[in-house]
């Protein structure tokens, strides 16, 4: 029996308070852990005890949850009250799921990122359902004069059997607001789990297809106008000045103005990355006609110098330099070339790499190159703000609101307690809405107007205002000596602006002398995170090498994995490596069964693993080549998450992190020419469509005790690579650069 | 400005716009209809996908003024309470990720089961191509456009 703590000392984790007309409400934090050591819990942040999550049961027992963090397709809406259901005890179909609560003076805003909702809030989910069933309970003992150990409760009802007594929990709801709130509760068995594991729908569905207002874009209220902003058309300009002369004329326009996202001497946190600090606005009555005035708006603009700000992350603070210049993605790759040559930064040796290369029998070495890929998300960058003399209400999409709170705050120097963010619905993060420039932008112009405004990015806004995935290379050589048995490893590896490395990850612990380096290149371009950062280049390039060396040595190349991974697992090299190999091989075990990896006929197979997030997923792709194009026939998906809270709607994500990496792979770039993005809208980016997209997914999840891990990114890295190596099996062709089309058409 | 009369969901809206402004803004700023979404204005994406009569149209490319007596239709008024064996067959399948481009995607396959009952797997590919889904649910958009054409062979 897991027992946890509610209380740490005399800070709590849960309150509990009656409702207005009957019934209990239980408020929690959904950040709690109580596993923790007490020096661990010590050093907690203040935030892990603020209510963030709330649970109401009405005296008709009527169940709502409020689902405390950002939906944006990872389904966590339906997941999180999921959870808290569980241990609730009672029917799913009886409860009522809502967003957080528009009164939010209470309410800690949380985050969606880094695959860590159901991750880190598991616990604190558990706690508060495992609580009020403990209240209601204790409520119903009191009420019957029974001992409570000997009450039951399930689907919504309380019962003693001696006495032959029942209450449902609306019944007990107002009696168990008044008990005092457990210091301790038990969890469930997972054997007992009645919810958690089983397939619900999610509940958004009903809205999203008959067209309900739930995203950010979607919202209207009275008065309200529209604002889009106009920047400089490359990377390396500012605007000089504004010619209106023309647009201030043109039918609908308010006005038109200039405005500093951020002050000069504002230190910049994490999230605040802003790729041009002073923007044009045009605020007008309709979209249509902003648009219009747009078009119209003239605009100067004048080279950047390079600049050298602090930046700061949660108090870790470190200088970032910006160089002028306007940059090429022909220049980009020469200079990632130029410097991969050069001496770089020893992250991870163990052994002695050099002597295993120079006493190898062979030696392979391939370079992999990516380039920078925005986030097109297909709900453009949008907020609603209004913004008055000392408060301000925000309501619209984004992945970070408590972190935006505060940058707001400093901007428009209004008390944090005076600023209110409502979330909506994500038409799509992807780690794009992490970086709320757009909400300081739309605060800022309502502030100005004295009005309430709708900022709307276009799509060609949108994907040319930068935060991008950063552009990669890797070099990998490896070592082998006569019979063929790997030696020596060696990773090279940089990008622009960011290093792809994971020095400890897998092959480090499986070869005995390793070598993990790397190196970076400043820019003018914004980059930031992007669906399994970093993780979404390296474990391409990694796993099509080790596929290069599979094949090297004659071994099959799930066998291959499998070796080195018996190895990392029973003899390890090195102490630090961040990876269980027992749970790698088994998501490679599972695939290799599922896709019946044996037969290979008809198809073109590859196979790719990979450790991101916590989690484990391996793929198998199956490809045929018609018309000199890849068909991807069937991917074959093994994943380890721990406990699967959703397995249909898990299914779903890890499907689309599939079809997502598949069209990144062979379609995604963005690519520049004196600072101008050559894509701007998706006539030129080209994204996966449906013709593209594989014609089976077939996803199978390693049964698990472990608590859940991370699910929104683990299947997104591998699959670039199950391509690349399918691919070659096809035509006999290494795949080496991003997108992998595009490097086919230019070899003719 | 000139002003409009549409038919939109069975119901004469009166208007009074730009005369080039396309439907996708009237619906969404005049008429306060957002089912139908913004993605590129460049109809590329199928976001803002309504029916001008029996056809699936790109409403980022038609002007109010081009639209005349047809009759449109939006995802609002696809069926009154939800029910088209489109959206039934997307509910069951639990199609949908973060949903923004779902309202396209629905209107672009129920006028190509209007058209053609029982599509073949290229037909109707080629005829969703022209809808992006950023999150990935085209193997399930696939699979409830299939169990939707069943849906009304067998009722």
């Amino acid at each position: 029996m897991t027992t946890v703590k509610t209380k740490i000392g005399r800070r709590s984790f849960i309150k509990s308070s009656a409702l207005a007309g009957g019934g209990m409400v239980l408020g929690f934090s959904w950040l709690a852990s109580c596993k923790m050591s007490a020096e661990e819990v010590n050093q907690l942040p203040k935030e892990w005890f603020k209510i963030n999550g709330y649970l109401r049961i009405a005296d008709n027992g009527q169940v709502t949850i409020l689902s405390p963090n950002p939906e944006g397709g990872q389904n966590v809406k339906t997941s999180m009250p999921m959870i808290v259901a569980d241990e609730l005890g009672v029917d799913w179909k009886d409860v009522i799921v809502e967003q957080a609560p528009l009164d939010t003076a209470a309410f800690t805003l949380q985050f969606l990122g880094g695959s860590q909702s159901i991750r880190r809030g598991w616990e604190g989910l558990r706690m508060a359902g495992a609580s009020a069933k403990a209240m209601l309970i204790a409520a119903a003992a009191q009420d019957w004069q029974v001992p409570s150990e000997e009450i039951s409760a399930r689907k919504g009802i309380l019962t003693h059997t001696e006495s032959d007594k029942s209450a449902s929990y609306g019944e007990m709801a107002s009696a168990a607001a008044t008990m005092k709130v457990p210091e301790e509760v038990q969890l469930k068995e997972i054997k007992d789990f009645t919810i958690i594991g089983t397939s619900q729908k999610n509940v958004d569905g009903h809205k999203i297809v008959t067209g309900k207002p739930l995203f950010g874009v979607d919202t209207y209220k009275e008065g309200m106008l529209t604002a889009m902003i106009v920047t400089p058309p490359a990377f390396g300009l500012k605007l000089k000045s504004i010619d209106d002369s023309e647009a201030k004329n043109m039918p609908g326009i308010q006005s038109i103005f200039t405005i500093e996202v951020f002050n000069d001497d504002y230190e910049k946190a994490f999230f605040d990355t802003r790729t041009f600090n002073e923007v044009a606005v045009i605020v007008g009555n309709s979209t249509w006609e902003v648009m219009n005035a747009k078009k119209a708006l003239k605009i100067d603009c004048e080279p950047i110098e390079g600049i050298t700000e602090t930046r700061n992350r949660f108090g870790r603070k470190w200088e970032e330099y910006t160089p002028g210049g306007l940059e090429s993605t022909a220049k980009h790759y020469a200079e990632m070339e130029a410097i991969a040559s050069k001496k770089a930064t020893v992250k991870r040796r163990d052994g002695h790499p050099e002597n295993a290369f120079k006493n190898a029998a062979k030696v392979l070495e391939a370079t992999y190159t990516a380039p920078f890929l925005a986030h097109n998300c297909m709900e453009p960058m949008n907020f609603f703000a209004d913004v008055s003399d000392n408060k301000a209400l925000l309501i619209g999409p984004l992945q970070k609101p408590e972190l935006t709170e505060q940058t707001l705050s400093a901007r428009l120097g209004i008390p944090i307690e005076n600023i209110e963010i409502q979330m909506t619905r994500l038409g799509g993060g992807y780690g794009r809405r992490s970086y709320a420039h757009w909400l300081v932008e739309a605060a800022l112009i309502s502030q100005k107007m004295k009005a309430p405004v709708k900022l709307v990015y276009s799509r060609e806004d949108d994907m040319t205002n930068g935060i991008y995935r950063p552009s990669y290379r890797a070099t990998y050589r490896a070592a082998l000596d006569a019979n063929n048995n790997l030696i020596g490893f060696h990773v090279k590896t940089g990008g622009i602006p960011q290093s792809p490395l994971h020095e400890n990850r897998f092959p480090a612990g499986a070869v005995e002398n390793y070598l993990a380096e790397d190196w970076t290149i400043d820019t003018n371009l914004t980059v930031g995170s992007f669906r399994a950062p970093s993780s979404n280049f390296i474990a391409c390039a990694e796993q099509s090498f080790l596929d290069e060396v599979a094949e090297a040595t004659g071994k099959d190349p799930i066998d291959f994995r499998l070796e080195l991974l018996e190895r990392a697992q029973h003899n390890p090299v090195g102490e630090n490596n961040d990876y269980e190999a027992h749970r790698y091989a088994g998501v490679l075990k599972l695939v290799k069964e599922k896709s019946n990896w044996s037969n290979r006929d008809s198809v073109a197979r590859g196979v790719a693993a990979y450790f991101c997030h916590n989690s484990y997923a391996a793929q198998v792709l199956d490809l045929t080549w018609e018309n000199n194009e890849p068909v991807v026939q069937k991917v074959t998906c093994a994943i380890d998450c721990g406990i699967v809270v959703n397995p249909d709607a898990a299914t779903n994500l890890a499907e689309g992190g599939i079809v997502d990496g598949i069209g990144n792979a062979l379609y995604g770039e963005i690519s520049f020419k004196d600072g101008v993005p050559d894509q701007q809208n998706f006539d030129t980016y080209r994204m996966i469509r449906m013709r593209e997209a594989p014609k089976e997914i077939d996803v199978h999840f390693v049964e698990s005790d472990i608590h859940p891990t991370g699910l929104g990114e683990p299947s997104f890295p591998p699959i670039f690579a199950a391509l690349a190596n399918a691919m070659y099996k096809a035509t006999g062709k290494r795949a080496y650069k991003q997108p992998f089309l595009k490097e086919r058409e230019l070899l003719g | 400005m000139a002003a409009f009369s549409l038919k939109i969901n069975g119901t004469q809206h009166e208007i009074n716009v730009d005369p080039t402004t396309p439907m996708l803004w009237v619906l969404r700023d005049h008429l306060h209809m957002v089912g139908t979404k913004y993605g590129c204005g460049i109809a590329q994406c199928g976001a803002c996908t309504i029916h001008l009569g029996d056809n699936a149209v790109r409403s980022c490319q038609l002007p109010v003024s081009s639209v005349g007596d047809q009759e449109i239709t939006t995802i609002e008024g696809l069926s009154e309470n939800g029910d088209h064996p489109v959206q039934k067959a997307w509910l069951e399948v639990d199609v949908p990720q973060c949903g923004y481009c779902q309202a396209g995607q629905i209107m672009t396959a129920s006028a190509l089961l209007k058209k053609n009952p029982n599509p073949s797997d290229t037909e109707i590919e080629n005829a969703m191509n022209g809808n992006i889904c950023r999150c990935g649910t085209y193997t399930r958009i696939r699979k409830a456009i299939k169990m939707a054409a069943n849906t009304n062979q067998n009722s």
